[in-house]
């Protein structure tokens, strides 16, 4: 069962393209849309959610087609975004009396709950709110009208360490309801990557891949070794590869082919999201 | 909600993927005697949210402790220390058990206790546990 189905997204700009992008979001879980910074994660979001018209390709949310039957799909998700899409010059307590009517479930309780908790006041203008507030603001107004599923558009970029943290503890307590899920957009993926089950990576518009984390980490590697161990066929099994005059570091994507060939002549580490995100970026830039 | 005698701890230095960490811990509680058949553990979502890690890898290391008979997860009710595999875990007690026992008698070889002295001892303290 997915909570959101993409398939064959497209939209050309003169500078770039998102490119036939197909993806799955499953409910119940976690998924990261993860890339380095212009690569089109935000277009993506903006052509699910109906704010971008894509030149083809279709987006079904919670089982219901996009964009006919828009207003019954943004009754039942959440939207955090780091654009401020609220008036200004209204304080929240007036910018929620605005939004409320809007939803069926909406629950000034809740609400006014995560006020609390977010240490924002009722009373506060929105233009005067930090980008981290606004952030917080907008995560209580996505928290507030029992969304099955919450679209975050790099939600941790104008938060502080503390709260991001308290952010991972939030998003768990949502999952606690299987029939919730979360897809977020992140180019800091030290950021919420413990708590993603699925990764999808983007790249210059295209998706490179699309699964579980656990297995992605488990078969990429970190190969770290001398100079010399490399010729123009060995070159080939790395995805991305640094070289400097004391040795290389390279990303391998399957762990055991590289540990039967190097054996002990090299070090193999455990690869991160980041080490697949950067290696996948730069040795994407020089085989193009 | 606290669960009685489950520790989990995970590691980011250790080599062993998360969900091994949480199946060997889980086990090892299991197989010492901490957990008890019909004991509830927590359900994969509230492991996942306590250990700050995805909810697929807490169901993965679940699935593989079901596998070994260890945990029954019930639709609705959650997940319990299965006691299917009772005599499994009385072998690997008594293999444990057994290993103390031969460390005592090493030990009491080691300051010259005689094999008689060693069982009078052990059934004097054997007896005074009792009445206690």
């Amino acid at each position: 069962m997915n909570a959101l189905e993409v398939r064959n997204l497209t939209k050309a700009y003169p500078q770039f393209k998102v490119d036939q992008i197909s993806l799955d979001v499953k409910r119940g879980y976690i998924t990261g849309l993860i890339g380095p910074n212009g690569v089109g994660k935000s277009t993506l979001i903006k052509m699910m959610l109906g704010m971008v018209r894509p030149d083809s390709g279709t987006v079904r949310i919670l089982g219901c087609e996009m964009p006919a039957q828009e207003v019954e799909v943004k009754q039942r998700i959440g939207v955090v975004s780091d654009d401020c899409f609220y008036y200004e010059h209204l304080s929240i307590r007036d910018m929620q009396q605005m939004i409320a009517p809007f939803y069926r479930k909406w629950s000034h309780h809740t609400f006014n709950r995560y006020l609390e908790q977010f240490e924002l006041s009722p009373n506060m203008k929105i233009e005067t709110l930090s980008k981290g507030m606004k952030v917080k603001f907008s995560l209580a107004v996505a928290l507030s009208h029992e969304a099955e599923l919450l679209i975050m558009d790099e939600p941790t970029s104008g938060l502080d360490p503390v709260f991001r943290r308290e952010l991972l503890d939030l998003l768990a307590n949502i999952l606690q309801d299987e029939h919730n899920s979360i897809i977020f957009s992140t180019h800091i993926t030290t950021d919420l990557d413990r708590i993603a089950d699925y990764i999808a990576f983007i790249n210059r518009g295209k998706l490179v891949f699309s699964e579980a984390k656990d297995s992605l980490l488990e078969r990429y590697a970190i190969v770290k070794g001398d100079l010399q161990l490399l010729d123009s066929d060995i070159r080939k099994l790395f995805v991305g590869m640094r070289e400097t005059a004391v040795g290389f570091e390279g990303l391998v994507e399957d762990r055991q082919q590289a540990a039967q060939l190097f054996g002990e002549h090299v070090i193999l580490d455990k690869a991160t999201l980041e080490d697949i995100m950067y290696y996948t970026a730069k040795g994407g830039r020089i085989h193009a | 909600m606290r669960w009685r005698n489950l520790k989990v701890i995970i590691s980011n230095a250790s080599s062993d993927p998360i969900y091994i960490q949480i199946m060997n811990q889980i086990r090892q509680s299991i197989l010492n005697g901490e957990l008890h058949a019909g004991d509830s553990l927590p359900s994969i979502r509230q492991l996942a949210k306590d250990l700050q890690v995805s909810v697929i890898t807490t169901k993965r290391a679940y699935e593989e402790l079901e596998k070994e008979k260890l945990i029954d997860s019930v639709v609705g009710k959650g997940c319990f220390v299965s006691g299917a595999n009772k005599e499994f875990i009385r072998e690997q007690r008594m293999k444990r058990l057994e290993e103390k026992m031969i460390e005592i008698i090493q030990e009491s070889q080691e300051i010259g206790m005689t094999q008689q002295e060693v069982v009078d001892y052990l059934t004097l303290l054997y007896e005074e546990e009792q009445q206690s």
